[in-house]
């Protein structure tokens, strides 16, 4: 690792641990071992090396990864794409929410490899500063946040949600299986809860959520 | 995680030459219970067989008026089917108390069958588990047990099956069809396709390794009220500490099927008729045998109370 200097922002520092985090836990083709390294740490079998191909916010990406990468890092260290945030890694917080062919799923509990030909965004595809998601403007707008961990997630994940809503999936909160789901505060709350916030931001993150659903509706 | 060397079958018979090929494989479906066990390396396969290829995505109707469900259809796709949310309401509302939105969007029919126990010390690497290890003991016996089973279980395991899904399974009798790796196929009940831990807790189901699930069948709409209670420590995206499944008909004859007890869904075809003497009778009756933990005791209570609010919601 290169010693940091004052001048290193706080990102560079983040990316460039992560970066060699990443090379250790995953060496890739691209990657080059040190001889000494490899001799340090003996290993029962040999890392296996897979290619895959998708679009990511539109972009078609190559990559030769360790099969063992998972979209989240492959979204993260290999294509520096650091708004999908890691919270659990377990599937148990909804930090790492991003799109695949528009449904929400955790990146952290699906291979990259999996998802040859597939269509992926994530919240930096979902808007942009100066061309805000609607979603994205409410948040700000609702104060739907604090540390802002989880707000990637949440974002992607409420993007997602509503258009479960409009096609017509039912939740465990709808009291009749059979009618249109209508977006309420409490369908929302149950429809979010694989997101968590640390923070506590949920009511305000509810409004946000409620205020674009009625927009649009 | 262990490396692993990845492939991408195309059909059934390509899926079960590669497991014939490869014994230390797994399939991989939605992978959000398999890749979780094998970060944490409980599971440690040397060869993943992706089987998303596989083209059993559909919910087809059968012959004898029932529906067949694709070992691939998506807990959210099933559980949004209108002719599910119909005729097998019951399996629509387990669905949707699992997991979270997220969760549902990948996992699968085969998948949610196959997820393994979520006792704690299954868990925790550095705890002594039958079921990781077999023989190294079982640290669960004696510790915590609160979330643990009340029947069924031995003196080798104590875990509960986790899946929702199952218990609205097991009280409509599906069945689970499969191919063997060697190309011959068979149909088991879910009645039969979770096994009680006995001597062997790593053994959890019928199959046979490099067994692939193709899909699971429903026999005709059974109609009554079909309800799915699920009470767990907080409101969503959590598992159950206990979950009453049942089909309730206007003469008050009724199907129960109980998650969150035993190391598969329970339920007891000859306890049923005690339903006519109320909730307590009945769970006595389903319960009968059980010897539950002092952290757990709780759970026979609640089941009681649970299918009391159950068969009050379905007289409403
Ligand atoms: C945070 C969290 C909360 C959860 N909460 C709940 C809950 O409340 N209720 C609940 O019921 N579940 C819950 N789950 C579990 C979830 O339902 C399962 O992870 C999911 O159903 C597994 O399906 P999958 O397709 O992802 O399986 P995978 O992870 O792909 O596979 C699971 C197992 O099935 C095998 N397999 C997959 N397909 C086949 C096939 N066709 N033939 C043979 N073998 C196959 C795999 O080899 C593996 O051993 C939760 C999970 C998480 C992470
Ligand atoms: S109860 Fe079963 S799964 Fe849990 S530690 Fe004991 S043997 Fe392992
Ligand atoms: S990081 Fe994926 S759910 Fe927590
Ligand atoms: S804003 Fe901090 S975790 Fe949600």
């Amino acid at each position: 690792m290169r010693a940091p200097d004052v001048a290193t922002t706080r990102r560079d520092l983040v990316t460039g641990t992560a970066a060699t985090a990443a090379m250790m836990a995953a060496p890739s083709a691209s990657e080059a071992r040190a001889p000494a390294q490899a001799a340090a740490a003996p290993r029962a079998a040999a890392a296996a090396l897979a290619k895959v191909s998708f679009r990511v916010n539109g972009e078609a990406c190559r990559l030769e990864l360790d099969t063992r990468t998972t979209l989240l890092d492959a979204l993260r260290e290999h294509l520096r794409l650091t708004g999908t945030k890691k919270g659990c890694d377990h599937g148990q917080c909804g930090a790492c929410t991003v799109l695949v062919d528009g449904r929400r799923i955790n990146a952290c509990l699906t291979l990259a490899v999996m998802h040859e030909g597939d269509t992926i965004t994530t919240i930096e595809g979902l808007g942009s500063p100066d061309r805000l998601h609607p979603l994205q403007a409410a948040f700000v707008r609702h104060d739907g946040y604090q540390c802002g961990y989880c707000t990637p997630g949440q974002i992607c994940s409420s993007a997602a949600m509503l258009d479960e809503i409009r096609a017509g999936i039912p939740s465990h909160a709808s009291a009749d299986l059979t009618a249109t789901p209508q977006v309420t505060a409490e369908e929302i709350r149950e429809r979010m809860s694989g997101n968590i916030c640390r923070c506590g931001a949920y009511s305000n993150i509810v409004d946000a959520i409620t205020e674009v659903a009625e927009r649009q509706a | 995680m262990k490396p692993f060397t990845y492939e991408r079958a195309a059909s059934p018979a390509e899926a079960a030459a590669a497991a014939r090929r490869h014994p230390d494989a797994r399939f991989i479906a939605g992978g959000t219970n398999l890749l979780d066990l094998m970060k944490l390396e409980i599971e440690t396969p040397s060869h993943l067989i992706d089987v998303n290829g596989l083209a059993l995505d559909r919910i087809e109707a059968t012959p004898d008026g029932g529906l067949r469900i694709g070992a691939l259809v998506r807990n959210t796709d099933l559980a949004a089917d209108p002719r599910i949310r119909r005729d097998y309401a019951l399996l629509s509302r387990a669905l949707l108390a699992g997991a979270s939105g997220q969760l549902r969007n990948k996992a699968t029919t085969a998948g949610n069958l196959l997820q393994r126990t979520r006792c704690p010390y299954f868990y925790d690497g550095n705890m002594a588990c039958n079921k990781r290890q077999p023989g190294a003991g079982c640290a669960a016996l004696g510790g915590v047990t609160r979330q643990l089973a009340v029947i069924g279980h031995s003196e080798a395991c104590i875990a509960t099956n986790p899946s929702d899904m199952a218990v609205a399974l097991r009280a409509l009798d599906a069945v689970v069809e499969t191919v063997a790796a060697d190309g011959s196929t068979r149909a088991i009940p879910v009645a039969e396709f979770h096994r009680l831990p006995g001597d062997t807790p790593q053994h959890e189901t019928a199959l046979q390794p490099g067994e692939l699930i193709t899909g699971v069948t429903l026999p005709p709409p059974v109609g009554g009220r079909q309800i799915y209670r699920k009470v767990r420590d907080r409101a969503s995206y959590a598992f159950a500490l206990v979950s009453v499944g049942a089909v309730v008909q206007p003469d008050g004859t009724a199907r129960v099927a109980l998650g969150g007890v035993a190391a598969r869904p329970w339920r007891v075809e000859a306890a049923e008729p005690e339903l006519a003497r109320g909730a307590r009778a009945a769970i006595d009756a389903i319960l009968d045998g059980a010897r539950p933990t002092q952290d757990n005791a709780f759970k026979v209570t609640l089941a009681a109370r649970t299918l009391q609010a159950v068969l009050a919601e379905a007289r409403s």
